[in-house]
């Protein structure tokens, strides 16, 4: 795949920071702090990474604004659709649904679930790659620790998983709630491959795909550190913004803060 | 005297020759649900998650997704019992093919108690949108069950029993995914009796003593629970006025439910449902034991028999 130079990605990014901001305020409800976080890996996904054949299961469904948005910006959706998040009706439904919307591999929201389909999926899809992001809280869930050891003991080296470590969960940090500690420690023992690399930064994704491509040795996981509502300074690091809308003046200031 | 889970096992061996789609996947439980000789004819498409129902079924339902039709087998006390959600969301929801075998259902896991007989199961599929579910009544019917649910595109649960059980089928009666078939047709019936599942060899035992006693009755093999066939217990209802449903099952939910939903809305009759009365299992060396103790013999589907024939009189 020809790809974008980082300062395009890095302006589509930030048109993909206001959609998510604009349909999460319209709609009224929906997850900014993840769908901030996650921008850049789903960015660099599908205008860097994702060829044709290759699949992309979002597990960590409830940040689908973002998902949404780079779909639109990629021509998968029009744009004018977004405004319709979560109403009656549309295809983009609160947490996204593999038969309302062409494009989406999974019906997710339900935490836990994503990686084993992108898992079962991968072992009959061995000419592509089949990515899966997740969040770092739903490792708290045994349904994805089941997948974690499936992945490894069918050695599904076409697998990569991404996840999203913004270190926030709804009623605090991961490591309050339920401490992750070290995502990578944990992967190496599982006997997976593992890179750690800045979730918000192209160049580090891009390397570690490549990597993952050249070794096709185990299943991989890519631990993305990011920041928990990155770019709109209220939101960054601050668990209140799991689930809330912002009120018209925190729009507003959100909007000024990504232009 | 034969298992339906041997029958499942079987076809399961049939369909792996004849369809490379097909691909099995166990939680730690290839022998007891029977699908050891496929994992043997077929180790490429036969996947050992460990004692894992969650993941046995969201794996599956991503292989569903790449076009495989997984058959995945547990205890029906696991899967559905602790995958619910799962079924729900990744096989339902996305609308993908996985079949769900839910091996010892009813008291056939008799000698572990109630934490292993699924008194549920019917209830908790037949509640959520897509779900087919089919419970057949004998090995014949396991046998060409599993052959059907292969082929019909859609999320299906298969209930099958332990124990061996007698074989009340024939292996040239037809089986549709979706319409009840009659096993017994009494000469001038005045009931209905509807039966799912091995204790339907009691309710015709029930329909042959009653006759002797001149009292006909129809005997319905409900082997689809969902799609119901309703335009058979209509027209049933109709020709006999009055309905038994017969289960290994909670009351609560299960077929007679299914079947009351359907009468209550067009063409109410007097009606019963044999099954068990919101309670636990137990343990006990046979399940025979327990179908006498929450009463799913034939002393019980004649009793409730009697009933429905003195409200229909009345």
């Amino acid at each position: 795949m020809t790809r974008l130079s980082p300062s395009e990605l890095q302006k589509i990014s930030k048109e993909v920071r206001k959609d998510i901001i604009q349909m999460i305020y319209k709609a009224g409800s929906g997850h900014p702090g993840g769908s901030l976080s996650s921008v850049e890996i789903m960015v660099a996904l599908y205008f860097g990474i994702l060829e044709e054949q290759d699949r992309f299961f979002l597990s960590n469904g409830h940040v689908c604004p973002a998902l949404y948005a780079v779909m639109a910006q990629k021509g998968m959706i029009p744009k004018e659709k977004l405004s319709t998040y979560t109403e009656m009706g549309s295809p983009l439904q609160g947490h996204p649904e593999r038969t309302k919307l062409k494009g989406i591999e999974n019906t997710s929201g339900p935490l836990g679930l994503g990686l084993a389909q992108a898992a079962g999926y991968a072992v009959f899809a061995k000419d592509s790659y089949v990515y899966c992001e997740t969040s770092d809280a739903e490792h708290n869930e045994g349904n994805h620790w089941e997948a974690v050891m499936f992945a490894a003991k069918y050695k599904i080296n076409n697998l990569i998983q991404i996840v999203d470590r913004n270190r926030i969960q709804i009623e605090g940090t991961t490591e309050e709630i339920m401490p992750i500690g070290s995502l990578s420690e944990k992967y190496k023992a599982f006997d997976w491959d593992v890179a750690e690399i800045n979730g918000h930064s192209f160049d580090e994704i891009f390397m570690a795909v490549e990597a993952v491509k050249k070794s096709r040795a185990k299943p991989n996981v890519i631990i993305a550190n990011t920041t928990f509502g990155k770019d709109v300074s209220f939101m960054e690091d601050n668990p209140d913004w799991h689930a809330r809308t912002p009120t018209e003046e925190e729009y507003t200031k959100a909007m000024e803060e990504l232009k | 005297m034969k298992s339906m889970r041997d029958g499942f096992g079987e076809s399961l061996l049939e369909l792996g020759e004849n369809n490379p789609d097909i691909v099995v996947l166990t939680a730690d439980l290839a022998e007891s649900t029977r699908v050891k000789d496929f994992a043997e004819k077929f180790p490429d498409r036969f996947f050992q998650v460990g004692v894992a129902e969650q993941g046995l079924v969201t794996i599956a339902a991503g292989m569903a997704a790449a076009g495989k039709i997984p058959f995945i087998t547990s205890y029906a006390v696991f899967s559905p019992g602790r995958t619910w959600e799962q079924i729900k969301v990744t096989a339902a929801l996305n609308d993908v093919p996985v079949k769900i075998i839910g091996a010892h259902a009813g008291f056939g896991a008799s000698m572990y108690g109630a934490t292993h007989e699924s008194l549920e199961d019917i209830a908790l599929m037949r509640v959520i949108p897509n779900m087919v579910v089919v419970s057949p009544c004998d090995f014949i019917e396991a046998k060409k069950a599993t052959l059907a649910i292969a082929g019909n595109g859609k999320p299906t649960y298969l209930r099958l029993a332990r124990q061996d059980s007698p074989v009340v089928t024939k292996p040239e009666d037809k089986f549709e995914i979706g319409k009840a078939s009659v096993l017994y047709q009494a000469k001038n019936p005045q009931l209905t009796i509807i039966g799912t599942g091995p204790v339907l060899s009691e309710a015709l035992e029930t329909a042959r003593q009653m006759e002797e006693n001149g009292l006909g009755a129809v005997v319905v093999n409900l082997h689809t629970v969902k799609p119901i066939d309703e335009q058979a217990l209509i027209h049933f209802a109709k020709v006999t006025g009055a309905v038994v449903t017969v289960e290994e099952h909670q009351i609560m939910g299960g077929m007679g439910s299914a079947v009351a939903e359907v009468l209550g809305k067009n063409f109410p009759v007097p009606m019963e449902i044999v099954g068990v009365k919101d309670s636990f299992g137990e343990s006990a060396k046979d399940y025979n034991d327990l179908w006498i103790k929450f009463g799913l013999k034939k002393e019980n589907i004649v009793q409730a028999a009697k009933r429905v024939i003195l409200r229909k009189n009345l």
